[in-house]
């Protein structure tokens, strides 16, 4: 007995460690774990871009992604937001065909149409090389077969970028000088560069800006040292800007948007409010249910949940999970769930107290036999909750994870912390008094 | 030992209720919102007051975005939904919105097709694995029982009171649907997955009743009808599962009350899953068990 009211003592502050962990970081508005809100509460923009890898040979699909990836993160950056997110994602093998998508979360961004045409001004760079002409004679005769132009892909596009710059030279119309932009590939460009100029002397390489293609020089000789110039038909204005976006990151990939959502602020705060008191009041009419039903047992059940509700909080923040509308959803189940394990054990306590055992047995055997049931239930919900986070979509995902974490909590909310408590309460009289405590309904049975 | 008695009548409540649930899914039919087939959403608020449904119709009409449904949302606010909207076709939107009175936008979402089916086919997929993973779990932690149903069996009674327990809130939602234009978003699809654990979660209670009687005849050499077994676990287990579904029956009447509006269709759904679904656990899923029983000792 001494024991377990040692081990009752520890459990008892390990829940106020916790409330204060929870209570301290969310008061505290510079603290690092402060609930993180999903764009549906919070309020924001996601974005949903499918990248078009058609193009892209299979083994340097995850490597042309990853580029991508890193090219949104700059372009959002400058954008100004507050935390921004930038996600890939591969569309499992399960659902037919993979598809590779980009996930911009702008947390704060409400004007939808600003956030994409911003995101959209990121121009594709691609290298071309015309399969149909080959002819030999000057580079004039491309002008008049454009329209009958096959191109094929060079694997040469705006990822081997290093850096733009604009230059004023005097091409083909003497006197005028006109913008050029001069292209510089990184070392791995340069080599590609090099080797594709040198096969293919005399054929027509066009250069290809968010898929039209601006220029479509011939080429007189093997180029090395990496630099290539464009020369289309810019104004001065034109080119800069065409400049200042390749700088940015011209893509890999052509993107296309695929799904947008905006939140507003107000929806999102409304949301939280009305999440907050329902939560409570929930908590509160099962409280009162509990220990008017089960009495003393219902007291230390209710001590329990608050601790596991603790518990899921703290891990929620540590982990850290972003919270959504679904994610909170899980959680209410879950605490579903680990009512539904006290009640299991009280039941089962009860019974064992009718047969005649004394208090303090009737509690341990009650444990043990819950216990399978327990068991069972609480493992196919973490089987089930795996598998929906390993299949589902981020909003099924939202829900699993809270679900799958708050299983495991009330698996440890009922099995110890209530049994703990109640070992080290329950004495081993048999007093009508004890009978009473434990009883349950709203008569002595 | 009641509804082992009269599990007849149980079993033909069940079928009244599936029928009902059929029909009101085929007659009504359940109407699938933008995260399965693609399109837009606006949510816009008036804050002066909403005006008369028709004439915002007519302000989008304008704009011929194809079919068009405009419904009041809120107090204040209207949800427009529309084929998928590029952020220009948004912009237009929200401009002629505002020509007569000023709005504040709430929310927008926009869901390409290709998107809107492969979440459907998602959302199938995983519904259809966790269901096995239910059986094959069930199956082997029952390995122990054979007789007089093997435990296999046990995992097929879970998963046709799963199919009944899915199928009777989803006809309530078309049901539902039908007079209040709510439509089938992914949040409907959480709650079924969600009343999935939590149906199991009562079925196993029982089960592992039955279970552990069918453990202690065989210890002590008892011998008794196995109508009796599954008799003696209801009705030991019944105080249990009416208790914990009271308990989650008044943590989600609070969502539905007081909760935000993105949630209540979520709680109602689940509402009426949890009802149908301690009826399950309860009144068939054991009962179920004294058929199968006959069946595979006349083999």
């Amino acid at each position: 007995m001494t024991r377990y009211r040692v081990w009752a003592a520890g459990v008892l502050l390990a829940g106020v460690l916790l409330g204060y962990f929870v209570s301290g970081t969310e008061m505290n508005p510079e603290s690092r774990y402060r609930f993180k809100l999903g764009l549906d509460l919070a309020g924001g923009t996601e974005l949903v871009y499918k990248a078009d890898m058609s193009e892209t040979p299979a083994g340097e699909r995850a490597d042309a992604l990853a580029a991508l990836q890193g090219v949104i993160d700059r372009r959002v950056n400058l954008f100004g937001v507050a935390e921004p997110l930038v996600q890939t994602e591969r569309a499992s093998a399960l659902s037919g065909t993979t598809e590779d998508r980009l996930i911009v979360d702008l947390p704060g961004v409400t004007d939808i149409d600003a956030a994409v045409a911003a995101l959209g001004a990121t121009p594709t760079l691609e290298f071309k090389l015309a399969t149909t002409t080959h002819s030999t004679g000057s580079g004039q005769a491309t002008a008049g077969t454009t329209t009958s132009m096959v191109f094929a892909t060079t694997g040469l596009t705006g990822r081997y970028l290093a850096s733009a710059t604009l230059q004023f030279g005097s091409g083909a119309t003497a006197g005028l000088a006109a913008p050029q932009i001069l292209i510089n590939f990184n070392s791995e460009g340069a080599t590609l560069f090099e080797k594709l100029t040198t096969e293919h002397v005399g054929e027509t390489l066009a250069i290809f800006l968010d898929g039209e293609p601006i220029s479509t020089p011939v080429i007189q000789e093997a180029i090395p040292g990496g630099t290539a110039v464009i020369s289309g038909q810019f104004t001065a204005i034109e080119a800069r800007d065409l400049v200042r976006n390749l700088n940015f990151g011209a893509l890999p990939v052509p993107i296309t948007l695929q799904s947008s959502s905006a939140v507003g602020p107000t929806l999102g705060a409304a949301a939280i409010a009305a999440g907050v008191t329902a939560a409570l009041v929930g908590f509160a009419i099962i409280a009162l249910f509990m220990v008017g039903w089960y009495r003393l047992p219902g007291v230390i059940a209710v001590v329990a949940l608050a601790e596991y509700l603790l518990l899921m909080l703290a891990l929620i923040k540590f982990v850290p999970v972003t919270l959504t509308a679904s994610g909170i959803a899980g959680l209410i189940i879950t605490l579903g769930m680990a009512v539904d394990a006290n009640v299991l054990i009280f039941e089962r306590t009860k019974e064992e107290l009718r047969a005649g055992k004394s208090p303090r047995e009737a509690v341990a055997v009650g444990f043990a036999r819950a216990w399978t049931a327990i068991r069972d239930g609480h493992l196919t919900m973490i089987i089930s909750g795996a598998i929906l986070f390993w299949l589902g979509t981020s909003i099924v995902q939202g829900f699993a994870l809270v679900f799958v974490l708050g299983v495991l909590a009330s698996f440890i909310s009922a099995v110890s912390v209530s049994r703990v408590y109640l070992l080290a309460l329950v004495p081993e009289a048999r007093t009508s008094l004890w009978h009473l405590l434990l009883g349950s309904g709203v008569r002595n049975p | 030992m009641f509804i082992v008695l009269h599990r007849r009548f149980f079993f033909w409540v069940t079928g009244a209720l599936l029928a009902a649930a059929i029909a009101a899914i085929g007659f009504w039919g359940l109407p699938l919102g933008i995260d399965f087939t693609g399109g837009s959403l606006t949510q816009v608020a008036y804050p002066s007051g909403r005006p008369v449904l028709g004439a915002v119709k007519e302000q989008v009409a304008t704009l011929q975005f194809g079919s068009v449904s405009v419904r009041a949302s809120g107090e204040d606010a209207v949800t427009i939904r529309s084929r998928s909207l590029t952020p220009e076709e948004h912009t237009l939107l929200l401009s002629v919105l505002s020509t007569q009175a000023s709005t504040t936008e709430l929310a927008f979402t926009s869901v390409g097709p290709a998107l809107g089916s492969q979440f459907a086919y998602k959302a199938l997929w995983a519904l259809g694995a966790v269901v096995l993973a239910i059986v094959l779990y069930i199956a082997w932690a029952f390995r122990k029982v054979s007789r007089p149903v093997p435990s296999w069996g046990y995992g097929l009674t879970v998963v046709a009171m799963l199919a009944i327990d899915i199928i009777v809130p989803t006809g309530f939602f078309a049901a539902y649907a039908h007079f209040t234009g709510a439509e089938v978003d992914s949040l409907f699809i959480v709650a079924l997955l969600a009343l999935l654990g939590y149906v199991v979660n009562d079925i196993i209670v029982v089960f592992d009743r039955v279970r552990e009687h069918l453990r202690n005849n065989e210890k002590f050499g008892t011998k008794e009808p196995f109508e009796t077994t599954v008799g003696k676990s209801i009705s030991e287990t019944m105080a249990r599962s009416i208790n914990t579904a009271l308990t989650v029956v008044l943590a989600l009447s609070a969502l539905i009350i007081l909760g935000a509006p993105a949630t209540r269709n979520f709680a109602l759904v689940m509402l009426v899953g949890v009802v149908a679904g301690t009826f399950s656990s309860i009144c068939r899923s054991a009962p179920l068990l004294i058929p199968l029983a006959k069946w595979f000792s006349k083999k």
